[in-house]
């Protein structure tokens, strides 16, 4: 069964170098965005701690940058 | 109503909406390879290089539609001035491009066993080609212009030429002699494909569009808070 799956009557390197081609891609694609994600956020974190109260204040009155701040998932 | 697709409204749902979607693309996705790779029956004619279907199709068409929605927000973006829509076309179009790469790179390799060949200047091909060439356009657009306007000018003018494209590529293996088979599903007619293939294809191309999704949703919360770095700067 298992040896069925994997030549696939002689087209297994055809069918499996497509599933793993698309999913090598799904998977790089996700690093990519994510890598981006994170890298942006920690510069706004950065960026963040850096400002002096009265700028700050400012900054936390936009519920975007708060949003931004309380969401610690790597999303 | 334009007013509820502001950034600042919807990043409350947008940050928090792809852990769940991440894990409903994980379920379906299992689902879908494990139909498309085990369970399906293998084609009469192609054996079982038909389970290059289940990856070719779904990438094909997602790639598709993502075009075709980009081109409709960039173009009301632009006439109705929404940068909002902008900013989601920009971030739909990563997934896009990978889609469409993936559907002719799996279109290569399941025409060597199909056709004896990993490549034909055929109309389908070449057009879905000429979608990737659109594709790398618009992403280049955006990296090149700083200034806004001209990148929203820029973009909405790629993706207008683009989408004649589309019915091309659709139209193309009826109006040109091609090596690619015509369509097998269609949604105003009857279509010639088995259930027992239609099923497993459309849960893929389900795993496929939630995907999209998700990439969608990163890129979006990832170029809001670019926008709110620059905005930090300001103060």
């Amino acid at each position: 069964m298992i040896n069925e799956i994997l030549t696939m009557n002689g087209y297994g390197l055809y069918v499996w170098s497509a599933f793993s081609f698309t999913l090598l891609s799904f998977t790089s694609l996700y690093l990519i965005i994510k890598i981006q994600y994170v890298k942006e956020k920690r510069k706004f974190v950065t960026k963040f701690g850096s400002l002096n109260s009265e700028r700050a204040t400012v900054a936390k009155s936009q519920s975007i940058n708060k949003e931004i701040l309380s969401n610690t998932t790597s999303f | 109503m334009f007013k509820y697709f502001e950034p600042n409204k919807i990043f409350s749902i947008t940050s928090k909406a792809p852990k769940y979607v991440l894990l409903l693309f994980i379920i379906i996705l299992s689902i879908g390879l494990t139909e498309a790779l085990i369970f399906s029956p293998e084609d009469y004619k192609q054996s079982q290089s038909v389970r290059i279907m289940y990856v070719h199709v779904p990438a094909a068409w997602t790639c598709l539609g993502i075009f075709s929605i980009i081109t409709f927000l960039s173009t009301t973006g632009y006439i109705f001035k929404i940068r909002n829509f902008f900013l989601i076309s920009k971030s739909l179009a990563p997934s896009g491009f990978v889609f469409n790469i993936i559907a002719l790179v799996t279109g290569s390799i399941w025409g060597k066993p199909t056709w004896g060949t990993w490549w034909a200047w055929d109309a389908r091909i070449t057009s879905m080609l000429i979608l990737a060439l659109f594709y790398i356009l618009y992403l280049i657009a955006w990296r090149i212009y700083d200034d806004n306007d001209k990148a929203f000018k820029a973009t909405s003018f790629i993706t207008i030429l683009g989408i004649i494209n589309v019915p091309i590529i659709k139209y193309s293996v009826d109006w040109w002699n091609t090596l690619h088979q015509p369509a097998s599903i269609n949604i105003l007619s009857k279509s010639s494909i088995h259930l027992s293939m239609l099923y497993p294809l459309l849960i893929m191309t389900a795993a496929f569009a939630l995907f999209s999704l998700l990439i969608f949703l990163m890129k979006y919360n990832t170029e809001l808070i670019k926008i709110k770095n620059k905005g930090l700067d300001r103060l």
